[in-house]
């Protein structure tokens, strides 16, 4: 569904990823590990458009993204729950998701918009306590509800959640994973971002990991969480086993 | 008694407050969008008002004609800098943005003279000159006239930004860029939008105010700064905030001139200003988020 064909990307004349390829299949979940700086989240953001690729291609459903602007890429189906939700926080919990139909109000698509609202507030039924709330005021999970309700208002085929465990208490972030397994069996794609490594590869069936602007592994989920250099660097296994 | 007085300043105070709330609005709008201080504000004033002296004067035009036609002609000129210098800027630095605003402030005060020559034009009020006595104070009807428009354009504004899709986009643009650009919303079309509605404010400012002031192709220089003025007394990018500081720093300048002098008017505005940022550079409803450099 969606090809990543070994692209590069630079931040001013730094290079932030050399040579990634990536493959994320219909109905699959995708997990993206690796440190801080990695490169994750600017390989999200290239696929959204937001930053120009210089080299390599980005293909979905055989469509070139390259040079896409954000929206049109948002309208041909992807849409990306970015690092630190980005809501609207002056804006009531409801404007917040009418802004994630955006690109559907000139479709005149009232009715479905109208349904996927009820849809949303089934997914999260916290929100629609929270309906006329300033979404501001919101905590940090009921943020990062928001913000996931937000792009699913677009539809989209394939989702792109980056960090969406970050900042939030243990019991929320089982919340959020279990809505991601949810959201895989109504058929939508979805790869996902994470630092919490071990959460990610519990619901992803593969993962790749990417290290300096590198992808460095790729494999199955169940062999990543037995990976030796995997559960040292990312899932933070005791140093006495490695070192005994 | 100048104490009996003092509607009359008020009721002067509130009319040029109105004119300056629409300036300050449209400096808010520009910026909350772009993050720019558009210093070409007060030339869409200045060309809503020799616009309109143009049409109705020397073509005769009539006025309900000439005043969308006015307004129209101002906001292809606010779409013209934004789409132009603004967008095609190669740096996106925000000085760089600010002074290519300046830039087009100069070039359109200095272009002006060409076809409308350097001497100030007026109209004629848009309904007689006959006061109406209310309080001790003479209202004139082009004081109804203004107060009203600007009451209207208010109430448009709050439907639009409350109401409307785009108006939630700009809204929406305003609070977050990013997100905005992953919602799917088009920003380049929507601070193309606040430049058009920027210009609409500005212009319809100064159509409304040439028939008390005159206005000549230097007359934006000053109202664009005492709008300036009322958008940071009011706290910079707050619409309400706008509203409410350009109202008082009308208010104010009346009362300075009526009870001190006139001739102290337009130092009031300034005086204003920098104590304004001086003591709480945030303004009346600012969040206080200051940078400190």
């Amino acid at each position: 569904m969606l090809r990543i064909k070994s692209i590069h990307t630079y931040y001013k004349k730094i290079r932030a990823l050399s040579n990634v390829s990536l493959s994320v299949r219909e109905n699959e979940v995708v997990a993206l590990i690796g440190a801080n700086g990695a490169g994750k989240s600017t390989l999200l953001n290239a696929i959204s458009g937001l930053i120009p690729v210089s080299r390599g291609d980005i293909f979905f459903k055989n469509k070139k993204l390259n040079g896409l602007k954000p929206e049109e890429i948002v309208n041909l189906g992807i849409s990306q729950v970015p690092e630190g939700r980005q809501i609207f926080q002056p804006m009531t919990v409801k404007e917040n998701l009418e802004l994630g139909a955006y690109v559907r109000f000139k479709k005149r698509e009232k009715k479905e918009i109208a349904e996927d609202f009820d849809r949303i507030y089934q997914l999260f039924p916290i929100l629609r306590e929270r309906e006329d709330q300033v979404s501001g005021t919101l905590s940090g999970g009921e943020q990062q509800m928001l913000a996931i309700g937000r792009a699913l208002m677009a539809r989209p085929r394939l989702l792109l959640l980056d960090e969406p465990s970050m900042g939030l208490a243990p019991k929320v972030v089982t919340t959020i994973l279990k809505t991601i397994e949810n959201l895989r069996r109504n058929g939508l794609t979805i790869l996902l971002v994470e630092q919490n490594a071990r959460a990610a590869l519990k619901v992803a069936d593969r993962g790749y990991v990417i290290e300096t602007g590198r992808i460095m592994l790729e494999g199955d989920s169940e062999d990543l969480l037995v990976d030796n250099d995997v559960r040292r660097s990312y899932l933070g296994k005791d140093y006495e086993k490695f070192y005994e | 008694m100048i104490w009996q007085q003092l509607p009359q300043f008020i009721v002067s105070g509130v009319t040029s407050g109105s004119i300056y709330a629409l300036i300050a609005l449209g400096f808010c709008i520009i910026h909350n969008a772009t993050g720019i201080v558009n210093f070409a504000q007060g030339e869409f004033v200045m060309l809503g008002g020799l616009t309109i002296i143009s049409l109705n004067q020397s073509f005769h035009v009539p006025l309900i004609i000439a005043f969308p036609l006015t307004i129209f002609f101002v906001m292809g000129v606010g779409a013209l800098l934004e789409y132009g210098p603004i967008r095609h800027s190669k740096s996106k630095d925000i000085l760089i943005l600010v002074m290519i605003t300046i830039g087009a402030s100069i070039f359109i005060r200095g272009f002006s003279p060409m076809i409308w020559g350097k001497m100030a034009r007026t109209l004629p009020p848009f309904s007689g000159e006959s006061p109406i006595l209310i309080l001790n104070a003479a209202i004139m009807p082009q004081t109804l006239w203004i107060l009203g428009i600007s009451f209207l354009v208010l109430a448009c504004l709050h439907i639009f930004f409350l109401k409307t899709d785009t108006g939630k986009a700009m809204r929406a643009v305003a609070d977050n860029r990013l997100g905005a650009a992953l919602t799917g919303i088009n920003v380049d079309r929507i601070v193309l939008l606040s430049f058009v509605l920027a210009a609409a404010l500005g212009a319809t400012a100064g159509i409304i105010i040439t028939p008390i002031t005159a206005t000549s192709y230097d007359s934006g220089v000053m109202l664009g700064l005492k709008g300036f003025s009322g958008a940071v007394l009011g706290g910079y990018g707050n619409f309400i905030g706008a509203i409410l500081g350009g109202i008082l720093l009308g208010i104010l300048e009346s009362l300075g001139a009526g009870f001190i002098s006139s001739e102290y008017k337009d130092a009031i505005a300034f005086l204003v200003l920098l104590l304004v940022l001086f003591w709480k550079p945030s303004g009346l409803l600012g969040k206080g988020e200051i940078r400190k450099v």
